[in-house]
């Protein structure tokens, strides 16, 4: 049981680390972008506010960075600490992520 | 420098001494042309102090039991000159790392072989197999990952060389996945993809960081991390197929 679960860890991190590598390119050049005219709250919020584009790209962001954080924070802990629940401290942070950011999502869009 | 003046240096040679609880004890060997650093430790031993132990067999690289720390990093004794390794004259030899001395250059390989038996890295020939000899197409891809992986002579240095090992006692480590990755590969075998579960547990293949610890210090040039990287695709196409 425990080989089904690290085969689907597996594939969960490699999944959301296809996600994460186009959209951190994206997120990159679309910061670049913007600093060009000088960064104000206003003109960031001009472009996300009500943008259903920009407001999926980020929640997909989060979710995909959750779970890739707290697979490889899952890794760390159990390899450099005696502590027993690795996967449940790992399980909590991908929740804390999420809640966080998506409620950062919801007030810019 | 000519061959004779080469020879007539002298080696400061610093070998560990005792069990896990030691130290280094120091010895001034004559540097010959061509002396492996397995020369070294068979002269320390035979005209120095008869009471070092280690361990070596065949001497040409292929019983791989002579394995040791040799300035830091993990080598085949025997196959390994002084020359190439000897820092200004120096050389530091210990025993291989991330397994238990049992005295002086000697470890327990018990632990090492035993988790080849528990990740399942025995061939299990199919019903029949004596009857006939196996067809296997050289060019097969199955053929030729096997063929990259199976030049093992189960000398321990990439276990030596693996950080997951000793971050993890229970880690299978390198030598008996690569190992593993034959048999997924050889359609000799009754069940090759039966060879997959016993690898995707928490100490199996996805422990691995893919670093190439292991493949840097192989003596024969194989790649377990290569082997590794198979097992992984192996177990998640298993998963999709229900197989696992
Ligand atoms: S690649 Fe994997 S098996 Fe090889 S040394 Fe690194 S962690 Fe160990
Ligand atoms: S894979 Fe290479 S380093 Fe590891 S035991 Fe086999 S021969 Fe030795
Ligand atoms: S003595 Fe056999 S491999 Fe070195």
């Amino acid at each position: 049981m425990s080989g089904r679960l690290e085969v689907w860890l597996f594939a969960a991190q490699r999944l959301s680390a296809m996600i994460l590598a186009p959209l951190v390119l994206l997120h990159l050049a679309t910061m670049i972008y913007a600093v060009q005219d000088g960064l104000s709250a206003a003109e960031i919020l001009g472009r996300t506010r009500g943008s259903v584009f920009w407001g999926g790209l980020y929640a997909l962001f989060i979710a995909a960075a959750s779970v890739h954080g707290a697979i490889g924070l899952r890794a760390v802990l159990r390899e450099w600490t005696p502590l027993r629940g690795a996967g449940v401290v790992a399980m909590a942070f991908c929740v804390a992520i999420l809640a966080l950011g998506w409620r950062a999502v919801a007030a810019i869009t | 420098m000519s061959a004779m003046d080469e020879a007539a240096k002298t080696l400061q040679v610093d070998i560990w001494r005792g069990g896990a609880q030691g130290a280094f004890q120091s010895f001034t060997v004559p540097h010959e042309v061509s002396q492996t650093v397995l020369d070294v430790v068979t002269y320390v031993q035979r005209r120095l102090d008869p009471t070092l132990s280690y361990r070596f067999s065949c001497r040409v690289g292929m019983c791989g039991t002579c394995a040791m720390m040799v300035n830091g990093r993990p080598r085949w004794t025997c196959r390994t000159h002084v020359d190439r390794i000897a820092d200004d004259g120096r050389i530091a030899i210990a025993p291989l790392r991330n397994f238990p001395v049992i005295k002086d250059l000697a470890v327990d390989m018990t632990a090492f072989f035993d988790k080849w038996r528990d990740a399942g890295a025995r061939f299990q020939p199919r019903d029949g197999a004596a009857d006939s000899f196996a067809n296997v197409d050289p060019n097969s891809p199955a053929r030729r990952a096997a063929s990259d992986a199976i030049e093992c002579i189960g000398c321990g240095i990439c276990h030596a060389a693996c950080d997951v090992v000793s971050w993890n006692p229970d880690y299978l480590g390198p030598a008996a996945l690569n190992r593993v990755w034959t048999l997924v590969n050889d359609e000799r075998d009754a069940d090759p993809a039966a060879h997959l579960a016993p690898v995707a547990g928490d100490a199996g293949c996805h422990a691995c960081h893919s670093q190439q610890g292991c493949a840097v210090h192989c003596p024969n040039s194989l790649s377990p991390t290569a082997s590794i990287a198979g097992l992984k695709r192996q177990t998640l196409a298993a998963l999709f197929r229900g197989q696992l």
